[in-house]
């Protein structure tokens, strides 16, 4: 795809996140959308191209009264919205379609329209790991964890430090769920998950959405908003069983989503300004800092606990707080891109001075699918 | 009310073979016989070449322990936690997930790359699930 030639004009999250008990999951969607088009200055007759994951688009589009020419229902897990990006800057090119609307919301925590997640017993998931006690992401997530550790010689301490930068970002972020700060001792205190894991290791369960507008380049430049160019994309799948990863020592999901991006951007890492990863879990940015190019893995969990990533830092990393801090309903991708946008606007609550590269890095089920996206506020 | 029971494998077309020889007391995978690729979860063709020609065998059962986690919340139904949840890499190439038997459940007993070897767990009359337990020997 060529670079900078389809941009976001709309961006926003739904209204509140966290605990948010009166609405379904389906009006948190309408609710992000709603709150995207009016960032937009758009009407939802504007809309010809619609994504998202989880519910359907027939779905949400027949909520929000939306009459689309081209959809994508890609769910791949949290880095869906990734995908959709990709997908969509594919379309406005190819002139499907004029103006795309991603959404994603997720009733997480309050649970209400959302349907409960089930593992068929003759699914291989169902043959093959199930019957091993697995039972939720903070079961399965963490499986790679004490290999990759053994691998590259990361530490506990190095891990907890994770959380305890990521809290740093969450401070300086009125919208975050947790902003009190925490130490090494307090995460490798904190109860016990699924070990090597601890609680502040997890994410959050929340409730929330977002959504995001795109057009093309030069139709962006007449929209209220700055303009966020897509300057370059990548994707790819693993498997959905976190055993059958051809490694534990990195991602290759990642390993062939990331430098797709880099590519197409045409840029090295030392160009990036800013960056989010993932992280559902502790180990994310860890593999994420690898499998980019970043630095070699076994320097990860050193350059995150010497603070290279924190408020200051030289590579700004999860400045929202991230999943571990900020919000995760489960499919946080789109807060990821949000944050992004927000620093290529220039009015990130804990916002990067002069930043004008993001780089923003989705997994998808344990390690199943990925997403990347580099931003620019430069054409 | 019974007791909540571990999830049941159910077996299909492509797996049956699998599942019939835990009954049997065998571990089989599966080998293409044109690129001598050892592969697992089970399926009629290889994924590294795509020939249709592929064999069943009986593995050895012999393999280390590749990773782990030690589940303390929430646990699965049929499980007491601290439960490891663990991957364990066969003599053979494939990996696959298991419980480790024969050995307490810590970080301290759970040795990465410690030998294992395959113990049948029969759960009733249909399924007999493939656990690992620290070798002897
Ligand atoms: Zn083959």
């Amino acid at each position: 795809m060529r670079k900078n030639q389809v941009a976001v004009v709309g961006a926003a999250e739904t209204t509140e996140l966290g605990v948010v008990p009166n609405m379904s999951q389906l009006q948190l969607h309408a609710d992000a959308a709603l709150n995207a088009i009016a960032d937009a200055g758009l009407k939802l007759s504007d809309i010809d191209g619609f994504a998202t994951a989880v519910e359907t688009p027939q779905q949400v589009c027949h909520y929000l009264g939306i009459k689309p020419t081209w959809v994508d229902g890609t769910s791949v897990g949290g880095c869906s919205f990734m995908l959709h990006v990709r997908h969509a800057a594919a379309a406005i090119e190819a002139g499907l379609c004029k103006t795309v609307l991603i959404t994603h919301a997720e009733s997480g925590k309050s649970m209400i329209g959302k349907q409960p997640r089930f593992t068929a017993a003759d699914s291989l998931n169902g043959q093959f790991e199930a019957p091993f006690g697995v039972y939720g992401p903070p079961s399965m997530f963490p499986i790679p964890v004490l290999r990759f550790m053994k691998t590259y010689g990361i530490t506990h301490e190095q891990l907890a430090s994770v959380a305890v930068v990521q809290r740093e970002w969450a401070a300086k972020n009125p919208r975050a769920m947790m902003k009190d700060p925490i130490t090494v001792n307090d995460v490798l205190n904190s109860r016990m998950i699924a070990y090597p894991f601890r609680l502040l290791q997890c994410c959050l369960v929340t409730d929330g959405g977002g959504a995001l507008i795109l057009t093309s380049a030069d139709r962006a430049r007449d929209f209220p908003r700055k303009p966020v160019y897509i300057m370059g994309t990548g994707e790819s799948v693993e498997t959905p069983m976190v055993s059958q990863m051809e490694t534990f020592n990195s991602s290759r999901a990642f390993k062939t989503a990331g430098p797709l991006a880099f590519q197409e951007a045409g840029i090295a890492h030392k160009d990036v300004d800013h960056l989010m990863i993932y992280d559902a879990f502790a180990h994310l940015p860890l593999f994420g800092l690898g499998d980019l190019g970043f630095m070699p893995h076994e320097e990860t969990g050193k350059f995150i606990a010497d603070g290279n990533t924190r408020p200051g830092g030289r590579l700004p990393l999860n400045t929202n707080g991230g999943g571990l801090s900020y919000m995760h309903s489960g499919m946080y991708g789109m807060y990821a891109l949000q944050e992004s946008v927000r620093q290529m606007r220039g009015i990130a609550p804990a916002q990067v001075a002069d930043a004008k590269i993001s780089v923003c890095h989705g997994v998808g089920g344990m390690f199943a699918a990925s997403g990347t996206i580099v931003f620019t506020n430069e054409r | 009310m019974a007791e909540p029971q571990r999830a049941r494998p159910k077996p299909t077309p492509e797996t049956q073979h699998f599942w019939d020889g835990t009954k049997a007391g065998e571990l089989r995978l599966q080998r293409c016989d044109a690129c001598a690729h050892v592969y697992f979860p089970p399926r009629p063709f290889c994924p590294s070449c795509a020939s249709r020609k592929v064999s069943v065998f009986k593995a050895s059962g012999k393999g280390f322990l590749y990773s782990y986690v030690i589940n303390h919340r929430p646990a699965a139904p049929g499980f007491t936690p601290p439960y490891a949840i663990a991957v364990v890499e066969l003599d053979e190439g494939p990996r696959m997930m298991s419980n480790i038997i024969d050995c307490p459940q810590t970080p301290e007993a759970l040795e990465l790359d410690m030998k294992l070897e395959v113990a049948f767990q029969q759960l009733d009359d249909r399924i007999t699930l493939p656990l690992f337990r620290p070798a002897k020997g």
